[in-house]
């Protein structure tokens, strides 16, 4: 065998290590169609009308569904959007409109830090903050520890969008004597108005998936949650309590509540992009 | 654009001040938030903090019947299991950063990207379900078996094949940090200026040189940023962890064998925890795990911007 010229080995060198980078992006990428394949399978069986009308049932009886706990995310996602939203929208709006040097890197570093935070620190936080004082696990928790998850990821696109407005259109506005409050308000706001629902989308998607902050905070319910006052079921911590436990008829619910969840987040995931893609080219 | 705006803001009327004020309660509050989250782990795990003090990092005792706690189990899992993560997801994700910045077409480049997102967009109890069902039997059937016997007896590699445990905790969590390596390092990539890369070329190397001896270098510390950040995410990560690593608060030379994180134990011990010192301990347990990530993520945020430059750093 002879030996390969420096050249031909440069070129080997070349050919298998692009490959494998191409490699990789087919892996990572085949996850995603892997965990989507997976649970449509394994949670299509068992996902049926009851699923969705009907309240779990008890270890040893089978059927029963999930009700209780697609309404309490749904309640507690409303919760976290009442709180998250306008904090981090008007937070967003202060570090893109007025914030000066010092007080914009404050803002920025701790919505920076919130953001990074993980989701079980944010649940002990609130542990202390509500649960603690009010001596009981409530959806309110719940929804208020998720709000807390939404509050970083609003701010920084809130600021992210509002920049990329075009100063020509604030001269304008400015130049026909408009005040800088109502050039916010009539042109800035508007012209990132789909940005900012965009940008909800995606945080709410994030945080509906948590499961972690839930687990002390709205802990969970068998039953239906009696008020906002009171603990819930919710769909993440239904999958995780059923995926660890050892019984068959709960790990077939739990395939099913994961399918149900994925799907919706992917949905709200590929809307929110849409939604963006149409603006990007107009 | 600060400037024009700064000229405007010398003929604040009286409405704009009233807008200035109510948007600053607004940005006050997130600042305030964040640092009553510290204050409050702070607070409330005094007890623990005062009984133990510098001890709970070393001490691997966890008794909550007895009364002593030390988190050394924990801060072990989390860490080994983040090392593991980052040891299969750094090179995979630069891989996939390399591939999507430096060779494919744009609109396949668009198109991997977007899946990508949406692979980072899957809760984390979704990735504990498939751990649970497809990867802990895969473990325990092929990987672990193979592994032991091909390293003939390491201790690293040794003992009963759970199909849970450290290893497998550390796979889940490379799949989870993957999609933030990528996406931070394409755009990272992406930064580097193209003469670098034009340069290269014409002086005869060939495009994976022009990449390995040009391009990374170049991007190295926005790189590293991004390993940082997913460092982060995989050292907080809770529920596909719990799900897999056996929840077990021990020091085992073995990576088949069953560990603890710091996020786990939380998750799994907090609402039953009754007395005082056993709660104020798993919430120091959530003070480490706060300023662990504090640190991270400013490392993380300063390296980046110092490749992004100043155009793009914010």
């Amino acid at each position: 065998m002879t030996l390969l010229s420096r050249n031909q080995r440069r070129k080997i060198v070349n050919v298998v290590m692009l490959g494998m980078t191409a490699f990789s992006t087919l892996l990572s990428v085949s996850v995603l169609f892997f965990v989507l394949v997976y649970l449509i399978v394994k949670g299509g069986s068992s996902l049926n009308v009851a699923f969705f009308t009907e309240l779990p049932k008890p270890v040893g009886e089978s059927g029963g569904g999930m009700a209780n706990a697609l309404v309490g995310s749904a309640k507690m996602l409303g919760i976290a959007a009442i709180t998250g939203l306008p904090v981090g929208l008007l937070a967003g709006l202060y570090l893109s409109e007025f914030a000066g040097r010092t007080m914009a890197g404050a803002v920025r570093y701790a919505a920076d830090l919130l953001n990074g935070m993980p989701s079980i620190v944010i649940g002990i936080f609130v542990y202390t903050l509500v649960v603690l004082p009010m001596k009981q696990f409530s959806t309110l928790a719940g929804g208020l520890a998720l709000g807390i998850m939404m509050i970083p990821i609003m701010t920084r696109s809130t600021e992210e969008f509002l920049r990329a407005v075009p100063v020509s259109l604030r001269e304008a506005s400015l130049a026909l004597g408009a005040s800088r409050t109502l050039t916010i308000v009539r042109v800035v706001v508007p012209a990132a108005t789909r940005g900012m629902v965009t940008a909800a989308m995606l945080g709410l998607a994030r945080v509906a998936g948590e499961t972690a902050p839930l687990l002390f905070t709205s802990l969970g319910n068998a039953f239906w949650s009696q008020g906002v006052l009171h603990p819930t079921a919710s769909l993440p911590v239904m999958i995780y309590n059923y995926a660890v436990s050892p019984y068959d008829d709960w790990h077939r619910q739990a395939w099913a509540a994961g399918l149900v969840l994925l799907t919706l987040v992917l949905l709200a995931n590929l809307g929110a992009r849409s939604l963006l893609g149409g603006q990007r080219h107009a | 654009m600060r400037s024009i705006l700064s000229v405007a803001a010398t003929r604040l009327r009286k409405g704009d001040i009233v807008a200035h004020a109510f948007a600053f309660v607004f940005g006050a509050a997130v600042v305030g938030v964040t640092g009553l989250l510290a204050w409050e782990l702070w607070r409330n795990s005094a007890l623990a903090r005062r009984q133990f003090g510098w001890g709970f990092l070393v001490s691997q005792t966890w008794d909550p019947v007895a009364g002593q706690f030390g988190a050394a189990a924990f801060v072990y899992g989390t860490l080994m299991t983040s090392a593991l993560a980052l040891i299969i997801a750094v090179p995979l994700g630069v891989g996939v950063a390399i591939f999507l910045a430096e060779l494919a077409p744009p609109r396949l480049s668009a198109v991997a990207g977007m899946l990508l997102e949406l692979l980072a967009a899957i809760p984390s109890v979704i990735y504990g379900l498939i751990g649970i069902a497809v990867l802990v039997p895969a473990m325990r059937q092929w990987v672990q078996p193979i592994l032991k016997t091909a390293t003939g007896g390491f201790p690293l590699f040794g003992g009963p094949a759970y199909g849970i445990g450290l290893l497998t905790a550390g796979i889940v969590l490379a799949i989870m940090i993957v999609p933030f390596i990528v996406s931070v390092g394409r755009e990272v990539l992406l930064c580097v200026p193209r003469e670098q890369r034009e340069a290269a070329l014409a002086l005869g190397s060939t495009r994976w040189e022009s990449t390995w001896k040009v391009v990374l270098p170049y991007a190295r510390p926005g790189l590293y940023g991004a390993i940082f950040l997913a460092l982060g995410r995989a050292l907080g990560e809770t529920m596909a962890v719990t799900m897999v690593i056996g929840n077990r608060p021990e020091i085992a030379a073995s990576l088949f064998a069953p560990a603890y994180s710091m996020a786990a134990v939380i998750a799994n011990e907090f609402s039953e925890a009754t007395e005082e010192l056993y709660l104020h301990s798993l919430i120091e347990v959530g003070l480490v795990l706060f300023f662990l990530t504090m640190i991270i993520n400013v490392v993380a945020r300063g390296l980046i911007a110092a490749t992004a430059g100043p155009g793009t750093a914010r």
